[in-house]
Order: structure tokens, then sequence, then C-alpha cells
């Protein structure tokens, strides 16, 4: 077939990079070669609008030893242990096929991790739907959530956290964010830089067959009415496969015998070739007749193009095929020789005996194009006057009953009973905590780890909201007794061809740098999916923060569930009472205009670091931090979590009640401590200039405020219980 | 004592059940699928997972590896095996325990604490715990427990039923069935009581970190019976 700018277009290109391709090469691609260009030059495996802001990221920090730029990053947590992280999206296959495009998502992350060499520990996972009222909505959360299941539970990585949410913005685009967590030793670390010439390159794992074709540049595309149409381009997923490529690999990482590693992800067997080769500065030549295949007469195209699941490439230490192909035998696994190392430079491919392609690899990541895309900056929402009269026929008990069964904050446990979370005996802390923890096997130390996003905020003020996320993931993990250690951030937007959504990319990326800076909570590793849009309508700007923390004695954790009648009940950090953009705005008031709540970093580092210290001194007993529906909500999770009760001091601040209560100042947490411990828990909040406020008593199961609120916990337990359960059964 | 743990490709919970076994002070091994014989052992364990992934029915496949004769062999002349969850599964593929494991009622994988109650501690598994009642934990997608009437009858004229599921009292509602098992049953004996299948994962419940600690003193009582 002749090439020409038509079929380019097809592929995803634009006519100019079209244009820029047969200038590169001095001729017209072939058609497979065009292939390896829309595969390697697509939003997805270029980065091409996001790069230039992506390097803003601040992603040193003394504990990393590997950050953006290779499967995932990884970060040091003493005695030789380390912990491999990442998270990714898989947005456009579960939309289009929700239980397949969820599980093939917890799949191709998993796979990240075991190719650098860790055992996964941990699964966690960011999953955003369309308003609940929506026809699509119950399906896709039914699929998804069956999906996520479907491959963690069979692979026997426990889910520890996650977070679902509920936004009309999401209707024609939902999000799937998985993120993994690996263990490894650091001095066994493997990486995907080919080194060496005539070094074996192997092919492991499943065969190759005509699914997910085309996969990657679907993900760089914007949805229309046709998306039934793409249906073929989502990949099948195969967990058992994965969990024999997971064994297979790691026993033969034991020895030294890989010199390279990459896992077939977007664009297979293209970028997988291509990437290794490229960070070794060398050639590669491939034969594709041996390429194993699931089906007949596959040619060379398709074989570039598939993106079947639970393979792996692999450049081996000469002389060691054999020992390496008996550990595949012994799992049952496809091995196959099928090219070798040049230094020619180029990536060259033969198919019965005939060479099919040839292109230099500098052309295909190099010099893949880079744009500086036009952008806008989003102004501040001038506050709202919030009249008295907005407050005066509302009833707290009813707010506080609304908020606890509106969608976004009612208890997602029909969820997570689904996803194996006790798997591999180390889950400390179970979803619905702050953060998931898992101990490290056979020692004392814990890892934590939490999912976050506030699309609200992000929308509202993009560089406020940016700031935001990452306060809130380094509170969540505060929170468990978890010192924060670093984050992998999942960027989910817009058409990045429009200004505003670049823009509401840009300030986001913006305000994570700057979090992430003054709370030295450095970036390692991260994915960008843009064209998040259906019919012209984008996605609320969504990043995810995936954030990871250590204890180093598992013994500190802490958990929200109220311990014992009698204790005290504080608020930490100071409560302006923000309302703008919160839970009680949207579910009571019905407002969305308005700015975010501000973020003050020196407020934020320092109450956190304070709460740590408390935590060390074994001063407290609960920690609960504070975000969406204020102090109210925050505390009703204690009680229910912990079935004990509390009646709350009356007011002594000057802000109304309902600010009081619901506000969404940042910042804050609770804490719950023994009577006697009081003086000693002042001293140190009071040395380090930390606000607080005595909250209340904790008592056996009913939670009492003035003549205001009086409701027992099982109550409260049932509102924010059956939302989600009734929503699914009916 | 000695144990052994067989490992199916697709096996998923061998690890958690060698550290429970070891932290109980079992001398255990580990034995691979393609292996024909297994060393010498007072119990042999088929760990929780998805063997050879599960694709045909559960625990069919594993049902006819080139291990499981030498199982059977073990159990038939009375060797203590105990089928955890897929191994359960398993166990009912071999027909070494009567019935079959369908899909939960409400179709979804659970993944949650329940509490049993020991219907029978006349043997080596149950005999000297104390409680009545354990939390334990489970994970499962089929674990609803299915016989025909006529087998029904013989496993409970033989005392094969070993624990069921109930609340913290004790009480046998269809409420506290998770996955509609008949009779809620949670796991059952052979008639000679050498043989113990299932679905909750005692390798989980070991100490006061994890999701509670009664499946210490299933293990305990496992040693202690030797």
């Amino acid at each position: 077939m002749e090439v020409n700018e038509i079929i380019a277009i097809e592929h995803g290109l634009k006519k100019d990079e079209f244009k820029k391709i047969c200038d590169l090469l001095k001729r017209v691609p072939n058609i497979i070669e065009l292939a390896i260009f829309s595969a390697m030059w697509n939003e997805h495996c270029s980065y091409k609008s996001s790069k230039k802001h992506l390097k803003k990221l601040n992603t040193k920090g003394k504990n990393v030893i590997q950050g953006p730029g290779e499967n995932a990053g990884v970060i040091d947590i003493g005695d030789n242990d380390a912990i491999v992280f990442k998270i990714e999206s898989h947005n456009h296959p579960s939309f289009i096929e929700p239980y397949q495009g969820a599980a093939t998502g917890v799949g191709g992350i998993l796979r990240d991790i075991f190719t650098m060499g860790a055992r996964p520990i941990a699964n966690l996972n960011s999953i955003h739907f369309g308003s609940p009222q929506h026809k699509k909505t119950k399906n896709l959360l039914r699929g998804v959530v069956k999906g996520i299941g479907g491959y963690g539970n069979c692979i026997g990585v426990p889910t520890i956290a996650g977070q679902t949410t509920f936004d009309e913005s999401y209707n024609g685009n939902i999000l799937v964010n998985a993120m993994t967590l690996g263990l490894v030793n650091k001095n066994k670390i493997f990486y995907s830089k080919a080194a060496g010439l005539d070094k074996p390159v192997i092919y492991v794992g499943s065969k190759t067959g005509r699914d997910g074709i085309h996969g990657a540049s679907m993900a760089s595309a914007i949805f229309d009415d046709r998306i039934e149409e793409k249906k073929p381009t989502v990949q099948v997923g195969d967990p058992f496969t994965e969990k024999l490529l997971l064994e297979a690999c790691l026993e033969l990482m034991a020895d030294k015998s890989i010199i390279a590693i990459q896992d077939m992800g977007a664009a297979g067997l293209t970028s997988s070739s291509v990437e290794m080769a490229s960070k070794g500065k060398l050639g590669i030549e491939l034969n594709l007749s041996k390429i194993p295949c699931r089906e007949e007469k596959m040619t060379p195209y398709e074989i570039m193009l598939s993106e079947s699941q639970e393979r792996m490439l692999i450049v081996l230490e000469s002389g060691k095929e054999k020992k390496a192909k008996k550990i595949f035998d012994k799992w049952n696994l496809d091995f196959a020789v099928i090219g070798k190392t040049t230094n020619t430079q180029k990536i060259e491919l033969f198919f019965e005996n005939k060479k099919v392609a040839e292109i230099p690899i500098n052309l295909l990541a190099e010099n893949a194009p880079i744009y500086d895309r036009k952008w806008k900056k989003t102004k501040l929402p001038q506050k709202l006057k919030l009249e008295k009269n907005l407050f005066k026929s509302l009833n707290l008990t009813d707010c506080l009953k609304k908020i606890l069964a509106s969608p976004n904050i009612s208890d997602k446990q029909w969820i997570w009973d689904q996803y194996d979370h006790t798997v591999m005996g180390d889950t400390i802390q179970k979803p619905g905590g702050d953060a998931g923890v898992v101990r490290v096997h056979g020692s004392k130390k814990a890892v934590a780890s939490t999912v976050d996003s506030s699309a609200s905020y992000c929308y509202a003020h993009p560089l406020t909201g940016g700031k935001q996320v990452v306060c809130e993931s380094w509170r969540n993990l505060i929170s468990v007794g978890a010192k924060p250690a670093a984050i992998t951030n999942c960027l989910n937007f817009g058409n990045p061809e429009n200004e505003k959504n670049m823009g509401e990319f840009v300030e986001c990326v913006e305000g994570i740098t700057e979090a992430s800076k003054f709370l030295n909570f450095p970036v390692v590793s991260g994915n960008v999916s843009f064209y998040n849009e259906t019919k012209g309508k984008g996605i609320k700007p969504t990043p995810v923060i995936g954030g990871v923390g250590v204890l180093s004695d598992y013994k500190q954790i802490l958990s929200m569930n109220l311990k014992n009648i009698g204790n005290l009940v504080l608020v930490i950090g100071k409560t302006e009472g923000h309302l703008e953009q919160s839970i009680f705005a949207k579910e009571i008031l019905s407002e969305k205009k308005g700015p975010p709540p501000e973020i003050n970093f020196f407020n934020e580092k320092n109450n956190g670091e304070t709460i740590l210290k408390l935590i060390e001194k074994n001063l407290i007993v609960s920690c609960h931090d504070i975000s969406l529906g204020g102090i109210l909500t925050s505390v009703s999770k204690m009680c229910i979590k912990g079935k004990k009760g509390i009646r709350i001091n009356p007011l002594k601040s000057l802000i109304n009640k309902f600010q009081y209560f619901f506000g969404e100042d940042q910042g804050r947490y609770i804490i719950e401590l023994n009577k006697k411990n009081f003086d000693s828990v002042k001293k140190i909040l009071d040395q380090n200039s930390v606000y607080f406020d005595n909250l209340g008593i904790v008592n056996d199961n009913k939670i009492i405020f003035n003549n205001d609120i009086n409701l027992t916990v099982d109550e409260l337990k049932n509102v924010n219980k059956t939302w989600l359960k009734r929503y699914m059964d009916h | 004592m000695k144990s052994t743990v067989i490992i199916f490709p697709g096996s998923n919970c061998d690890r958690d059940v060698d550290v429970a076994l070891k932290k109980f002070g079992f001398k255990n091994q580990m034995v691979w699928h393609n292996d024909c014989s297994i060393p010498k052992s007072d119990l042999i364990v088929l760990p929780g997972g998805f063997s050879y992934g599960d694709y045909l029915r559960c625990g069919s496949i594993a049902g006819k590896s080139k291990i499981i004769n030498s199982v059977i062999d073990f159990a038939n002349s009375g060797g203590l095996v105990l089928g955890i969850c897929n191994g359960f599964q398993i166990l009912t593929e071999t027909n070494l325990l009567p019935g079959i494991l369908q899909h939960n009622k409400y179709l979804n994988f659970i993944c949650k604490n329940v509490f049993v109650k020991i219907n029978n501690k006349e043997n080596k598994f149950f005999k000297n715990i104390k409680k009545n009642i354990l939390e334990f934990h489970i994970a499962h997608n089929e674990g609803n427990y299915f016989c025909s009437e006529n087998e029904l009858k013989s496993i409970e004229d033989n005392n094969q039923i070993a624990v069921t599921y109930c609340n913290h009292e004790g009480s046998e509602n269809e409420e506290y069935n998770p996955n509609g098992s008949v009779k809620n049953i949670a796991g059952i004996f052979n008639i000679k009581k050498n043989i113990l299948g299932m679905m909750p994962h005692p390798e989980r419940m070991i100490d006061s970190y994890l999701s509670g600690e009664d499946g210490s003193l299933f293990f305990e009582n496992l040693l202690e019976n030797f």
C-alpha cells in the first residue's frame, strides 16, 4: 500500500507531522514504518504536549533512587529496601469496555512494577464516574470494579486503598487510574536501558494477537458517537498468565542474566523495542517471523501495533538463553529469541527473510514533535458573600445526614468488599482508612499509600487545586502515622489543543510542583492522559496524586476509629469556615461558584510534622484528616468506624456553626487522646505554634451538639452506608 | 511436625500459609505441581488462589494435575489434608470431599471478616479450640457450597459439617450467610475427618495487626494435636 497524507491522518498523525516524517526520512515511509511513527509520536507515548511542563516537576530528593523516565519511580526506605511505584490511566479503554479496560489497566501497572525487579505488594485505584443519574454510570461502575477485582484478586496482590467520585463532567469520559507498589532490594533493580552489541533480544509471555491494535492512538483521541466501533482496540486481560509471568521474571532476575527489560504496554512491541534501544543509544534488529502469534497470518503491521497483554521484551546476556528458557518453560510461557542489539542506531525489522522497515531510532524518540501549546490562565474566582438568611432555614442534623448520604461522601464498602485486600498477609490498614498500609514483609517497617484528587477545586482554580491534592495526600499519610516520602501523579485532562484545558494542565502542574517542593515530597513517576473529552465536552481537570509514606515501626500505625470513652477530641489547625467549592455548598446550597480553600504551605507542613511528633511519643490514639465535608463529616466517620459517639463542646468560634462544621479549610486534622496526655499534647502544640480547638469528648454511642444534633452512631452509619449499596442493587 | 504446601500455577496464598505454618512451629516445605511425589509429611495444605487460572471450573484442572494422585494416596492412607479456599474447591473436584462450590449468590467477589461456628470438635483440626465461634476471613468468588439432598443427609449423618457461617453470637440466619451456601456451610470434612476443606483463610488472621487473631487458635491447635 502506498502511504500518503490521508493514510497518515487516519493513523492519528497531523498533516505537518507527516511532512516532518518524510523530511526526516528523506522519503515516504512504508505502511509499517508509518504505523511505528504514529505509535511513537502520539500523545500517549511521546508526551508531546506535556513534556515542556513536566520538566518543571520536583523530581529530586534524598530518598529518590529513580525519578520519572523509567517504567516506574523508586525510593529508598532503608535497610537496602526500596519501593517501586507508579500510577497510570486506562480511561479510554474503560469507557469503551469497562471490565477489560479496568482489568488491563491493573495488569499494565503491575507489569511496570515487576519489570523493575520488584514484587508487587499493593494495588490502589482512583476511579471517577459521571452523575449517578446518567444512564451509563451504574454499568460502568459495576464493570470497572469487577475488572479491577478480577485482575488484582487473581494475581494475588492486595488492593489496599482507593477513591471513587461521581461528577457529571465524567458522563462521557470516565477515569480509571491504577497504582501499584512493589518491594525490591535496592541493589537489584532492573532498568530498561539496553547495553552491549549483539545481545539477544528475547520475547516472553503471552502470544501476540490482533487485540489492542491502535490502542495507544485511541487513547490519544477524543470520543464521538462512533466509540462502539473502537471496542476491538481494547485489550483483553489474562491475570493468570500475568501471575506466571511475574513469577518467571522474578525467578530469572534472581540471577544476573538480564541486561534490560521492558514490558510491552502501550504501542506494544514498537515502543518497548524503540525505548530500550533509544535509552542504550543502540540499534535493534527484530525478526518478526519469530514472534509467537496467537492468530494465523498476522502481518508485520499488526505484530508491531498489537497491544496483547502479558508480554515482556528482554535484552539478555549472551549465552544465557538456555537457562532463561528453562525458567519460562517451567512456567509454561512462550520464550523466543527474536533479534539482537546492533550498532546501527536504527530499528530494522525483518519478515519472511525480507527487510520490511528501517528507521533511525532518534527520529522516533528524540526527534518526536514537542509542542509548546497555547494556554490560558484561570483567574481566582471571587469569594462569595454568603448571606445569613441562607442558613436560617437549615438544620444541622439534616445537613449532616444529607452530606453523609451524598454520592461522594457515602461509604464505598460495596466496592472494596469486591477487592481482595488481605492476600499476602501484611495488610494492616484496609481500604476505608485515610491510607492503606502494608507491612514490609518480614521487617518492622510498613508502607502507607493513598490516592487523592479534588476535581472541583482544580476546576475552580487549577493552581490552588494542584497544590491542594499534594497536601491532601501528605495529610492522609500523616494520619496513619507514616512519614510522607514521595508521590506519583496521573494527570487526567481534556483536550490540550484547547487553550483553557491546556491552561488547567499547566497550572495544576505548577501547583503540584510548588507543594511538592515545599513539603519535600518529590514526584518520582507518573502518566499524562489528555483528550478526556466527548463531543467537545472535556472533564474537569483531575490530577490524581498517589502518595507513599513509610512507618519505621508498623506498630505505630494509627487509624481514624475513635477508641475510648472519655477521651478528648481536638481539631488541629485553624477553622475559618471556607464553604465555597465544598460538599456543603454543592449538596446543601446548590452553589458551584467561588474559589477553593486556600493553601498555607507553612501551616500544612508544620501541622503535619507536629502530628507525627505526637504519634512518635504515643500521645494520641486516633487521627483523621479533615477534607471533604469538613469537621462534622470527618468526626462522624471516626464515630462510625470506631463505633463510639462524641459530645461536641459549644462553639467558641465567631463564624456560624455551618461554616465551622462544614468549612473545608486545609491543613487540619482531628485527633483523639487520653485526658491524662492533654498537658503533654498541649505543650507540644504550643511549642510548635499549632492552633487547636477542643472539639469534644468521646462517649458510648451518640453524637451530640447543643440542641442541634442528637443522633446514635447506628443512625449515622445507616445513612452513610446505604446510598451506594441501594444505588447498585436497584 | 512436617507440613507440605502444594503450589499450583496460579496459587497465590502459598506464601501466606507457609508463613503461618512456620510461625506456629511446623517444618514446612513447598512442592511444585509437576512433581510426582511428596516428601514425608504430617499435613498437606492446598492453598488459596486461582490454580491454572480457574478458567474452566474452579479447581478442576488442579484436580487432574500430576501431584494430585500423591495427595489422594496420602489422604486415603489417613494423612491430614487441609484445603483452603481454592484448596477446598480442588478437594471437591477430586471427590475427596462431597459437593461443589458455585458462584456466590450475589455474583460478586467477597473479601471480609465473617464469624463461623465450629460444628464438630471430634477431630484434629478443631479438637482443643476453646471457643465455639471464630472470627475468620473470606476472599472468594465461588464459595457457595452446594450438594444434593442425599449428599447433605449423608454429610449430616456422618457429622461432616466442620464450620458454618453465623453472627458473633452463633445465629445462623440467612443474613449471616455471605455467599448462599447450603446450610451456611463454610467448611466440611470427609467421613474419617482427616480431610478438611473450608472457604475461610485462617492464615490471614494470625496477629492482632491483621484482620484478627482467631487463625492463630486454629494453627496452634493443629500443632498440639500431633
